[in-house]
């Protein structure tokens, strides 16, 4: 599957079907500081993936000046 | 993983309420919980003017959008921080959100109302960059509300944000930062209300809120963030929270049950030694306000120029 991450943004391949948690833990991401989405839509810790899904891993921590 | 609520699929768990959510009932219980910050701390009465601050960012556009789904009267200001592409980005993505929905959005923009970008404001005056911007926000908010009349102005501060501060500020014990460290600051001579409404939202939250909603946010870091210390306290938080969830939640709400009354001395003396700045009347203990003393260092303009209103509203 094509995984797309960011800060820097970069994709890459990963192999295999997995669930997207196993997928976070492999690439050693804390499941809190992310989403995951697979096309327009969020999908959760025990969704399956395979080869064929295009998926982005989208950082959810914003951390500039706070007003 | 099935929605607790109506057992069809879930597209989010979360964990600290050991409950999956499908789309529908996600966006419920996010406006619930802002909702019941909303009532519990008193942060909003009926009929009041609202403007949001908002940066083009996840949060701020949730906020937006949450408020006037629920009927408030909430405008957005937007301040162009002269911080290169990310500024033109976070700019578009808030102004397509206002046009999309007919809302009205007021900007100010440093570089050409003051005279200064951050970059070069936060070096001139030998501060950091997210220490020259949180200051240049704080003041512009307070002005721009005070100038349009609002009640209250509503910042996109959510659950991780607050931990966080709170993390920093207890490890250095900075006793007059943590007794004004509330989800609402009343309103004072020359100041107006503040309230945070995204308290009890996690920022996973307020991001899946944003992709659900079809909010298009600006996903990218502000540059001149990368690395720095609040950054890190939301990682460490981060990892506590993902072998103890609801840590977050616990360490904030606890703060604000059982500890934060015993700061506010610290923060009520330093309060007593504000008075308005000589040049633009904002409160501060000193005869300039920081603001004032950064676009002067910066190299800016000397005097505030007036929002405008007029020509920025939609």
């Amino acid at each position: 599957m094509k995984v797309l991450l960011r800060n820097p943004r970069r994709e890459i391949e990963v192999s295999g079907s997995m669930q997207v948690s196993t997928l976070l833990a492999r690439l050693d991401i804390n499941r809190e500081s992310v989403l995951v989405i697979r096309g327009d839509t969020l999908i959760a810790g025990d969704a399956w993936l395979d080869d064929r899904d295009d998926v982005e891993i989208r950082p959810v921590i914003s951390g500039g000046a706070l007003p | 993983m099935k929605c607790r609520v109506c057992r069809e699929p879930a597209i989010i768990d979360i964990r600290r309420h050991n409950a999956n959510f499908c789309a529908e009932h996600f966006v419920r219980l996010c406006r619930d919980q802002v909702a019941k910050a909303i009532e519990d701390f008193g942060m909003i009465e009926p009929g009041e003017r609202v403007l949001v601050a908002v940066s083009g960012g996840k949060d701020s556009l949730a906020l937006w959008d949450i408020l006037v789904d629920a009927g408030y009267r909430a405008d957005g200001l937007y301040l162009g921080l002269g911080i290169g592409d990310y500024s033109d980005a976070s700019g578009r993505a808030a102004r397509a959100f206002a046009a999309e929905r007919g809302l009205t959005l007021i900007e100010v923009d440093l570089p050409h109302d003051y005279g200064y970008d951050i970059p070069t404001g936060a070096k001139a005056a030998n501060r950091v960059p997210c220490s020259a911007c949180g200051l240049s926000k704080r003041h512009l908010f307070d002005d721009a509300a005070r100038r349009g009349g609002y009640d209250v102005v509503a910042t996109g501060h959510n659950l991780d944000d607050e931990a966080a501060v709170l993390f920093g500020n207890v490890l250095r014990w900075q006793t007059d930062y943590l007794g004004r460290q509330l989800p609402v600051l009343p309103a004072r001579p020359g100041l107006p209300r503040k309230v945070k409404p995204l308290v009890r939202l996690a920022e996973r939250e307020t991001a899946a809120y944003c992709i659900v909603r079809g909010i298009d946010y600006l996903v990218d870091e502000c540059p001149m963030a990368a690395g720095n210390r609040h950054l890190g306290y939301k990682e460490a938080l981060n990892a506590i929270e993902a072998t103890s969830p609801g840590s977050k939640h616990d360490f904030y709400f606890g703060f604000l049950a059982r500890a934060s009354g015993r700061f506010q001395a610290d923060a009520e003396a330093e309060r007593e030694t504000l008075r308005p700045c000589a040049r633009c009347g904002a409160p501060t203990p000193s005869e300039l306000c920081a603001f004032c003393r950064l676009v002067e260092r910066a190299g800016g303009a000397p005097a505030p120029v007036p929002v405008q209103l007029g020509d920025a509203r939609r």
